[in-house]
Formats: C-alpha cells, structure tokens, sequence
C-alpha cells in the first residue's frame, strides 16, 4: 500500500469563466482522515470531482492509491468509494436494488451484492425502507444510501462530499458513528464540509480551501494555535482593583473588568501553561481565585481568521460574554 | 488505459479478455434489468407500445381502410398489417432518446462514472431494454391484427423472419434515438424528436398507403426512406399485398436486402457515434 493514498498536486480548473482552482495541492496518508474545509464555492467539491476521475483538471497532476488519476481513471476507480454532494441514485430503484446495482456493477457477484447491500441497510438504518422506491426516501434517507452505495465494496479510498450536509442531528450522528468504525478499518478518508466542527471531531488533518486556493493546512490543534484567539476568564471571590493591572503582564494585553469587578477576560495568544501562572501572579497578590476559564479557539475563530470574516468570531465572543454573565 | 492493464498479470491474455468479456456481459445485463425496473415502475411508459398499436390498427383499418385502394387488389387489413408494425416499432425509438436524456438528468450517471463499469453498457443496457418493449410492442400488433382479420399464408420462419426484419430495424434506429438523447438538453427537447424525425420517416413510406399515388419527388423520398423496404420485406415474406414490388426503385425490388443493409449502415455509424456522444457528454 501506498504511503500517501491520495495526492493533488497543483489542481487548476476553471469552468468557463469561474475558476474553480486556482493550484490546490495536499496529500492523504494511507489511513487517516482529511478534511477539505470551506465554504460553498471554495471549490471543495471541484477537487474531489477531480480526484474521482468525474472531471479533468485544466492543469496539475492527481493520484489515488499511487495510480495516476489522467492516466488509468479505470484503474482508479477499482480503488475508491464516492458519496457525491447530490445524492446519486436511482430514483425509480428500490434501496436494496440501488445498492445491489452497484455492487454489480462494480464486479461483484449478485448474491454476494445483495448480502452486502442487507448489512449496509442495516447499518444505516434503512432496513425498513430498503424495498421501498427511492424517490420516496427523505432527504437525509437518500444521504445514508448514498452513503451505503460509496462503501458497498469496502474500498481504501473513500471521497465523502459533504456527508451530513442537510441531516438532521441525529442522523448526523449516526453518519458520523459510522465513518469512525471506517477510520478504524484503515480506510483513507478525503471529507469535504462546511461545518468546522464536523472536521474537527473526524479529521486528522484540515486543509482549508476558499476562492480555490489552500489558505491553511494542519491539525485541528495546529490550526487552532495558529488563530491566536484563546480566551481567558478569571473569576475573584472578592472584588480586586489591582487585579487587572497584576494581570496584564501575563496576558499581554487589554484586561477587560466586570461592574463588579469580580470577572476578569482577556484575549491571548496563546494559553499554554497561562492559567497556573495566572493564580501565582494573583496569590503573590493577595487575591483569592473562585475560578479560572482558558477556552481554547473553536474552529469557527480560526476559520474566520483565516478567510478574513470576522463577524462570526465576535458573534461567538459576544455568546460567551453572556453566558458568563448568566453564570 | 483501460483498468485491465492494471491488475494482476498473472492472468494470460486469453483469460484477460475472457473475464473482460463476461464483465462487460454483466454491466450490460445490470442495467439492462435497471432499465425494465423503471418500465414496471411507470407501466405508462409502456403505453406507445401497447396502447398505440392496438388504437392505430383500429384507426387504420376501419376509419381509412375501406378509402384505400391496392394496386392489382388485396385486403386493406392484410396490407397495413406490416406498415403498423414499423409504424409502431419506428416511433417508439422516440422512447430511447427520452430515456437517456433523463438519464443524463438524473445524479446516477456520476454514480455509474465512478463505477469501475464498463461505461457503453449504459448505453446498450438502454438500447437491449427497448428491444424488449419493441417485442411487446411486436406482440400487441400481430395480436390486435389477428384479432380484427389479418391472415398471412407464410411458413412460421417466414413470418418470424418478418418480425425479426422490423425489430432489428428498430434496433438500430434506437441507436440514432440514442444520439438525439444525448445531445438533448432535456427529456422534453428529446420527445420533439419523435414528432419532428419519426413521425415523417414513418408516413412518408409505404407503410400506411401504396406510393404510387404520392406526387413524383415524394415517391422517390417515399422508395429509398428505409421504413419503406423494411416494410416490404415483411409483405413480401409474410406473403401480404406488397404493391411496392411494382416499383422499380432497387430498395423495392429487393426490399428484404435493402432493409438488412439499412439495419446495418444505421447501426454502424450511429452506434459509435452515440459511444462518443456518451463520452464528451459525460466529460468534464
């Protein structure tokens, strides 16, 4: 097996005027999870197109499973599973018969097909609908069979485009549930989303794509030390005027203080190892800490750093201040 | 290029190509079992081949019949019986073009593209499927002619060879259905196809009336328009009134040749061509 199992390499497309690409490259090791992240247009789904043998890239190159996609799309193809953005099935097929469609198509034998195509309805719920025509299938329904279709010959290489958009939470979940029993299985994973916190909870990496260009690659930890937008709230058991100025040192910069001078809250660069510097400084000071808050940067903060949106990230900052006046 | 060259070569060439073979036979019996599916889901599909047939020899035979005339005599009811089938069986290719269009339409075409399938079985799986129909369709009118007095004195392989003419006609005509669906921006703009193309192809030939009293330059349309010798040729082997057998165009005096070799030109290029239609549709 190959160590990097899918690798784009300098992708340009364009659709007449649109440019979708503008020279995207990242690469998936062998068994890990990336997630493909931006906002609609970003060109997310441009790239997997690409990677899935759907569509050429005006320039660039592209392998799945060490095989070049230009060269041997036929080849590709026996290696990967696609979940497209719209659902791609047959309407006027059952479940079972969609599912079962596919498997022989993709070389299987019909019965082992329909063996497979039971213990995928089963997984995904949809046992009960599984001989019923699609075209009657609720949105999310059709998502899980498209879902179920991508994984029927279990292969290596899975392109998830935008797995959950338009579910309800709980099938959310449950498709969630499910592509973490595939990481487990080895299987590489490309998943492209929109929601930070769906790369965060199943991504190893996160290549976040806008105006078709990578503007940001890393961890979900990386990224989110990269934002530099950690927070920090220290809470007094007795009003304290001199706290703001003990503590600005520390936090390097401006110390917001409540009316009643009880809360404290600062931005920070970075809040590694902050919080126990923090009681020191105030103990040396004579001041007694009730409790001490460092949150961490949600993707939503680094997103909105890094494509420049800022509105989102206050609008979060001013849903924790009132939380915490609440409290 | 192909996916083949990929596996494992232990494999000899002979076996290589015998398991491609069987693959392909297998994509194509897949979707053509899809393709019935979807008629048994919407039986109204069905209906240009079983509700028409049985209306247009009705319509024929008794609104126009007793008004029409055969050269050196001959029942009306024996005559049209060939002119309904290739009436029917040429227009419901229409049926063909609509189906794939929507086909291109619907998300499972990028389902089917990133399949490790062997992609012309979308397009033969289509055109096995409305042969299928096209026997129905076959079916219902020998019965509904049988039923209002048609009768054909002809040898039980004659009388199949007959249909099997006009059946295989009406395959290959599929296929330039095929490349009118393809190049269709939508179901819609493929069934004016029918009316535009088919319609005209149909009566403008003997089928319905004798040509010789078409105006000079219609008649020679009307003797070289394929539908034409298909048509004759199942007179002529059904041993039904055949007064195209008095013209001297070639196609009529060897009508069942003629027919055979339209089939095939048809087939040849149109089936190729639908091929590539299919590809530069579905590249992008």
């Amino acid at each position: 097996m190959a160590d990097t199992m899918i690798e784009a390499d300098g992708l340009y497309k364009s659709y007449g005027q649109t440019r979708a690409l503008a020279g995207v490259s990242f690469s998936v090791p062998a068994g890990s999870v990336l997630g493909l992240l931006g906002p609609n247009g970003a060109g997310k789904t441009t790239a997997v197109r690409i990677l899935t043998t759907l569509a050429l890239p005006d320039a660039g190159r592209a392998q799945v499973a060490g095989i070049d996609v230009l060269a041997h799309p036929g080849a590709v193809r026996r290696q990967i599973g696609v979940a497209a953005q719209d659902a791609t099935l047959d309407g006027l097929l059952t479940g079972r018969q969609n599912l079962t469609l596919v498997g022989e198509l993709s070389g299987m034998r019909t019965s082992q097909a329909r063996i497979r195509a039971a213990e995928l309805l089963e997984l995904f719920d949809l046992a009960d609908a599984a001989d019923r025509v699609v075209k009657g299938y609720s949105g999310g329904m059709r998502r899980r069979l498209d879902l179920a279709a991508s994984m029927l010959t279990r292969p290596p290489v899975l392109f998830l485009d935008e797995p959950t958009t338009g579910l309800d939470p709980v099938s959310r979940q449950r498709v969630w549930e499910v592509i973490r029993e595939l990481i487990g299985s080895g299987v590489t994973v490309l998943l492209t989303t929109q929601y930070l916190d769906e790369a965060d909870a199943l991504a190893d990496r996160i290549v976040v794509v806008n105006h078709g260009q990578v503007i940001a690659d890393g961890t979900p930890l990386e990224l989110k030390d990269r934002s530099r937008s950690a927070h920090v709230e220290v809470t007094l058991a007795e009003p304290g005027p001199e706290a703001a100025a003990v503590i600005a040192p520390l936090v390097g910069g401006h110390v917001s203080v409540s009316a009643d001078g009880l809360r404290l809250g600062a931005a920070v660069d970075s809040a590694s190892g902050l919080a126990t510097a923090l009681v020191r400084a105030l103990d040396q000071a004579g001041m007694l800490v009730d409790n001490i808050e460092v949150r961490q940067p949600s993707l939503d903060d680094v997103f909105f750093a890094l494509t420049g949106a800022n509105a989102g990230a206050d609008a979060d900052v001013a849903e924790l201040e009132s939380e915490g006046a609440q409290a | 290029m192909t996916a083949i060259a990929h596996r494992p070569r232990e494999a000899a060439g002979d076996r290589l190509l015998t398991r491609t073979v069987a693959e392909r036979v297998r994509n194509v019996a897949s979707m053509t079992r899809r393709n019935l599916v979807h008629i048994s889901r919407e039986p109204m599909q069905l209906s240009d081949v079983t509700i028409q047939p049985v209306l247009f020899t009705v319509l024929f035979i008794y609104i126009f019949g007793g008004a029409i005339p055969i050269p050196h005599g001959g029942s009306y009811k024996d005559f049209i019986l060939a002119g309904l089938l290739s009436l029917n069986l040429t227009t419901s290719t229409m049926g063909t073009a609509v189906g794939l269009a929507t086909d291109l339409h619907e998300g499972i075409i990028d389902r089917f593209r990133t399949l490790p399938m062997w992609r012309p079985a979308v397009l033969v799986g289509r055109s096995l499927a409305d042969l299928l129909t096209a026997c129905l369709c076959a079916v219902v009118v020998a019965v509904t002619g049988l039923a209002v007095g048609w009768r054909t004195s002809a040898s039980p392989l004659a009388i199949i060879g007959g249909f099997a003419l006009v059946l295989f006609f009406a395959y290959s005509l599929s296929w330039v259905a095929a490349c009118v669906g393809l190049n269709s921006s939508s179901p819609e703009s493929a069934a004016s196809f029918g009316f535009i193309v088919l319609f005209p192809l149909a009566f403008v030939s003997n089928a319905m009336v004798p040509t010789q009293h078409m105006p000079g330059w219609l008649q020679a349309i009307a003797d070289w328009n394929p539908v034409s010798a298909v048509t004759a040729g199942a007179r002529q082997l059904w041993g039904n009134p055949n007064p195209s057998a008095l013209i001297n165009a070639w196609p009529m005096q060897h009508p069942i040749e003629a027919s055979v070799a339209w089939s095939v030109l048809i087939l040849a290029v149109a089936a190729p061509l639908a091929s590539r239609y299919f590809r530069r549709r579905t590249t992008e």
